[in-house]
């Protein structure tokens, strides 16, 4: 796949489209365009993060460790950017990315990625929004668990 | 040392001096009858020409006695001209060895060093006095006799041929010399002060400049060079003045001299031409005088260059001397000597109201009293600075106390030669001593003592090598080979030459540098003899790696293998124009676009244009992707073809440049094209600058490359060859034979891997371990870590088994976590044997038998109590 595909790709995705063309260019080449099979392993949770992956082509499961064994939590299809959340708090990996199909990614670097989102406020906006619209479904998930957490408690209660 | 260079010349070279002199005497009836014969060539041959002539009893006629005269004449040239060459030569030799000498000994002196002196010195002024100070008095020593015995006997010829015309004359022509020898001296004297101060003032130069290098780091980061350049400044200017003031005297001297030289006819005439005038003398009297007195100024001024050479020498001697005589120095006995008998360590390490005292007189250690029996193990507690380091340096017999004394088995330690103490005990410091030599020297040092197997030279050799021997002892330089075999293996316990890897395999397992030395192995390359046989198996585990590759498809895409006709596209251009790794700069990337043969090759497969235009294309993307990055942005370094300083340049040259009409460009730019695609790598640029039609053509230029290859660049390249060793590529590369791909996730990781899984499998973990011996460490060990450095000193120490081993912080830079690992696996290995062991941290006090807790240079606390009030003062 040569670097042109790369930006092809990366105009197409929504975060990226305000972006001038060489910036696009840029970020393509100063980043690693890496190839997974299916079942093979970005990253794992608890691992240092050092980079970012947008994905070009293919899926990905984000799978977390929990007390009773890992749970998929989310799929990623192409044009989505995962990892990003390890580098921009110095957190290790919140969660394990496992390839579910063959998967071409470009991986950012850390200072790569810092250089976008400073230089082009609109990409982190964009990410901003993402973030914002992870947590939003989150707390509507945690206020729905804890709401049937407490129905459970007093379905049990003194009764 | 001898005090005075007169004494050290006269002890070791009174012999060589007195065949100069012999030599020098011996020249002048030849150098006399040279002078002489002129006048019989004048006044016989030609002034009587035709009575008969007798030649040493030979009846001759008036031409053959001119010939014969000629003939002998130019016989005596020739014997001066000689003379004069192997007077030369032999002066020369002389100069040297004596150099040589004193270089040697005052090297010798610096290993005599006491060991606090060392805070004082600075390496920068030590260097300066054994290099460059010495250099003058080398060219002295060679002509300490010649010259004066020489010139002056030219001189007193001179003079009393002038006496012998005429004794007035004679008074008159040395009537100044009085004078000037009142005021030479008195001047020279000044020059002498100057000179001396000149000397300490570079010193200081060399100190501050070695400092320098040193520091650069620190400097920088504190803002801190203009500071030191203003101090440099005014150093500079110090030695300027003072030069200009030695110049002024200097030179004032050489007036002098030259205005009373010339003065001489001014006496010549007037008295002369008094003498003429009443008669009294005849006038040719006078033009031979005057004649005399030209010849007479040559040697007078050689000798008073002589005296200022001498004066000049005779300060740097004793300033270089006395540098390196520090009080305390160690006897020489203690480093020369053999032990006479085997002494044993037994009972106990006592000291006895030890005191070591600083510069300043205050206490290091401060009247302590200790025992240690042997064998035990003993942890040495307390904060920094409180006399840990002075008392594991005393026990060790480094240092010796100003007051008490420390004996080990009932020997005073201090009257122990090293050749006991550096081999029964083992000391381990901070920071520990790791030299620029290879890993495998470095770890040896303490088995080599003296050499246990003499060098034997090869036969054609041998003849030299004896030679080397005689003028080596005539140095007086040190009487062991340092070609000979050093290593005493059986100190380390091994006795069959077999073992002797294995043993350095398993110090370093203890000490856990194996996976360190592993990796440097795995980067190394082979030259070296002894890993002929390595070769050959690396080539077996080249072809298990193949196979691997071929077998198994989830591998085969983690690498792209060399293959002789086909391009490599996870490489970059150049390595696949060379097919081949480059043995020395001749064909290093960076300089391929210039060389002649490179291009010769470019324009005979016709594609130095396509290169040119690939590098124009290149040029273009750069452009466009870095032009609105700040000059200093670290893409640059990282990602840029085209450095930032040269980025203009190339934004003209792309708005200037037609691809159909690069032959418009001029040969500069043209050059600037070329010079760039050297570096492509297709899979990792993903430029698609190569084609496939490229492709080919650089195969075909691969081949024209080797194929034409002049015999004066043959060594400048070792291809890449499916069945050889590849000796410039590392031992790594050697197995994979190929490139890492790109763009594969783990790829370098998972081959990483399986180069270390089949070069175990084959068994040549060990020999690979050996290759990472032979790493080189860079100046004061700078190429290895800190840890690394640490747990090489400690393999040091622990590979020679010794009786006593004394540690001071040795382990302090390895990671706090392994730390009392490690403890523990050293106490084991030197179970049933004495550790004396100087430690910051308070929790490993436990694993001893006796700690005592040091504090102001007093032992507050010994035994069981200091370990548990150790951790308190840890707190603290």
């Amino acid at each position: 796949m040569s670097l042109q595909d790369d930006v092809e790709v990366l105009r197409a995705i929504p975060l990226f489209s305000k972006i001038e063309p060489a910036k696009l260019k840029l970020l393509a080449f100063t980043s690693e365009h890496l190839e997974f099979e299916q079942d093979e392993v970005l990253f794992r949770q608890g691992e240092p993060g050092d980079a970012a992956y947008i994905i070009l082509r293919g899926t990905a499961d984000i799978v977390v460790d929990s007390p009773t064994g890992p749970v998929t939590v989310a799929h990623l299809a192409r044009n989505d950017v995962v990892g990003e959340i390890a580098i921009l708090c110095d957190v290790p990996r919140t969660a394990t990315v496992i390839a579910g199909s063959g998967l071409a990614t470009l991986r950012v670097g850390k200072d790569a990625f810092f250089n976008l989102v400073t230089q082009f406020p609109q990409v982190g906006l964009g990410i901003m929004s993402e973030l914002a619209h992870r947590l939003h479904q989150t707390t509507m998930h945690l206020t729905e668990a804890s709401a049937r957490l407490r129905q459970l408690e007093q379905g049990s209660g003194p009764a | 040392m001898e005090p005075t260079i007169f004494g050290y010349i006269r002890r070791h070279s009174w012999k060589e001096q007195m065949i100069v002199l012999g030599l020098t005497l011996a020249s002048f009836p030849f150098l006399y009858w040279s002078l002489d014969l002129p006048k019989t060539i004048v006044n016989d041959a030609l002034g009587q020409a035709d009575q008969p002539h007798d030649f040493y009893g030979f009846e001759v006629d008036k031409f053959g006695y001119l010939f014969a005269l000629c003939g002998l004449f130019l016989t005596l040239v020739l014997i001066n001209g000689i003379f004069k060459y192997i007077i030369n030569v032999y002066a020369g030799l002389v100069a040297e060895r004596m150099l040589r000498r004193l270089r040697y000994d005052l090297y010798s002196q610096i290993l005599r060093f006491p060991l606090p002196h060392m805070k004082r010195v600075s390496s920068g002024e030590i260097v300066q006095m054994i290099n460059a100070e010495t250099e003058a008095l080398g060219g002295y020593i060679g002509t300490a006799l010649q010259i004066p015995a020489y010139q002056g006997g030219t001189l007193l010829v001179i003079l009393t041929f002038i006496f012998v015309q005429d004794p007035v004359l004679g008074l008159a022509a040395i009537a100044l010399y009085p004078i000037q020898a009142y005021l030479i001296p008195k001047l020279q004297r000044r020059v002498n002060q100057l000179g001396k101060q000149r000397i300490r003032q570079v010193r200081r130069l060399a100190d501050r400049i070695s400092e320098t290098v040193s520091g650069v780091r620190d400097l920088r980061a504190n803002d801190a060079t203009q500071y030191e350049r203003a101090r440099m400044s005014s150093e500079l200017s110090v030695v300027y003045y003072i030069r200009y003031r030695i110049y002024i005297l200097k030179f004032m001297i050489k007036f002098i001299n030259n205005f009373f030289a010339q003065i001489a006819p001014f006496f010549f005439f007037s008295i002369g031409g008094y003498l003429v005038l009443t008669g009294n003398i005849s006038l040719g009297a006078i033009v031979a005088v005057l004649s005399a007195h030209k010849d007479l100024s040559s040697p007078w001024r050689e000798l008073l260059d002589y005296y200022q050479l001498m004066q000049d020498v005779r300060i740097k001697y004793d300033q270089v001397v006395s540098q390196f005589q520090p009080r305390g120095q160690i006897d020489e006995r203690r480093q020369l000597d053999e032990p006479t008998a085997e002494l044993s360590f037994e009972g106990s390490i006592e000291a006895r109201g030890v005191v070591v005292r600083d510069d300043d007189g205050d206490a290091l250690l401060d009247n302590v009293t200790l025992t240690v029996p042997i064998p035990s193990t003993v942890a040495i507690l307390g904060p920094g600075g409180g006399g840990r380091e002075e008392l594991t340096m005393v026990l060790a017999g480094l240092i010796t106390p100003d007051s008490g004394r420390v004996t080990i088995g009932g020997h005073d330690l201090n009257q122990l030669p090293d050749s006991v103490l550096g081999r029964k005990m083992a000391f381990v410091g901070f920071p520990p001593f790791v030299g620029s030599d290879t890993i495998e020297d470095n770890l040896l040092m303490g088995l080599r003592h003296r050499p246990v197997r003499p060098y034997q030279p090869p036969p054609e050799e041998e003849k030299r090598y004896r030679r080397q021997l005689r003028d080596t002892e005539r140095a007086g330089n040190s009487p062991f080979d340092f070609r000979a075999d050093w290593v005493d293996w059986t100190l380390a316990g091994v006795t069959e030459e077999q073992e002797r890897l294995p043993t350095i395999v398993g110090i370093l397992e203890l000490i856990q540098l194996d996976a360190d030395v592993y990796m440097l192995g795995l980067r190394g390359t082979i030259r070296h003899d002894r890993f002929d046989d390595l070769r050959e198996r690396l080539l077996e585990v080249r072809a298990a790696m193949h196979e691997r590759l071929e077998t198994d498809e989830s591998l085969a895409r983690l690498v792209e293998r060399f293959d002789p006709e086909r391009y490599n596209s996870n490489a970059t251009l150049a390595e696949n124009l060379l097919f081949g790794a480059p043995r020395d700069d001749q064909f290093q990337i960076d300089r391929l676009a210039e060389h002649p043969y490179v291009r010769r090759v470019l324009d005979q497969v016709g594609i130095t244009d396509e290169l040119r235009r690939v590098g124009l294309a290149l040029a273009r993307t750069m452009v466009e992707l870095f032009a609105d990055l700040p000059p200093d942005h670290e893409y640059y370094q990282q990602f840029s073809f085209i450095r930032a300083e040269d980025l203009p340049d190339y934004q003209s040259l792309v708005a200037r440049a037609d691809p159909e009409a690069l032959d418009r460009l001029d040969q500069e730019d043209r050059q600037r094209l070329l010079a760039l695609p050297f570096r492509l790598i297709n899979s990792r640029h993903r430029l698609g600058l190569i084609t496939r039609e490229l492709e080919e053509k650089l195969l075909e230029a691969r081949k024209v490359f080797r194929e034409n290859l002049p015999p004066e660049y043959a060594a400048s390249v070792a291809f890449f060859e499916p069945d050889a060793f590849n000796d410039a590529a590392s031992v790594q590369d050697n197995v994979l034979f190929g490139k890492i791909a790109y763009g594969v996730a783990q790829a370098p990781v998972r081959v990483a891997a399986l180069i270390r899984q089949l070069l175990e499998e084959a068994g040549l973990r060990e020999r690979i371990i050996e290759v990472g011996l032979s790493f080189r460490c860079g100046p004061g060990g700078a190429r290895l870590s800190m840890a690394q450095r640490q747990k090489l000193a400690m393999a040091r120490a622990l590979i020679r088994r010794p009786a006593v081993l004394i540690l001071h912080e040795a382990l302090t830079a390895i990671d706090a976590a392994e730390q009392p690992a490690m403890a523990d696996r050293v106490l084991e290995a030197m179970a049933g044997r004495t550790v004396i062991w100087s430690l910051a941290r308070a929790d490993l006090a436990d694993k001893f038998q006796q700690a005592i807790m040091m504090d102001k240079g007093k032992i507050v606390e010994t035994g069981e109590q200091a370990a548990e009030a150790a951790p308190q003062e840890a707190d603290a």
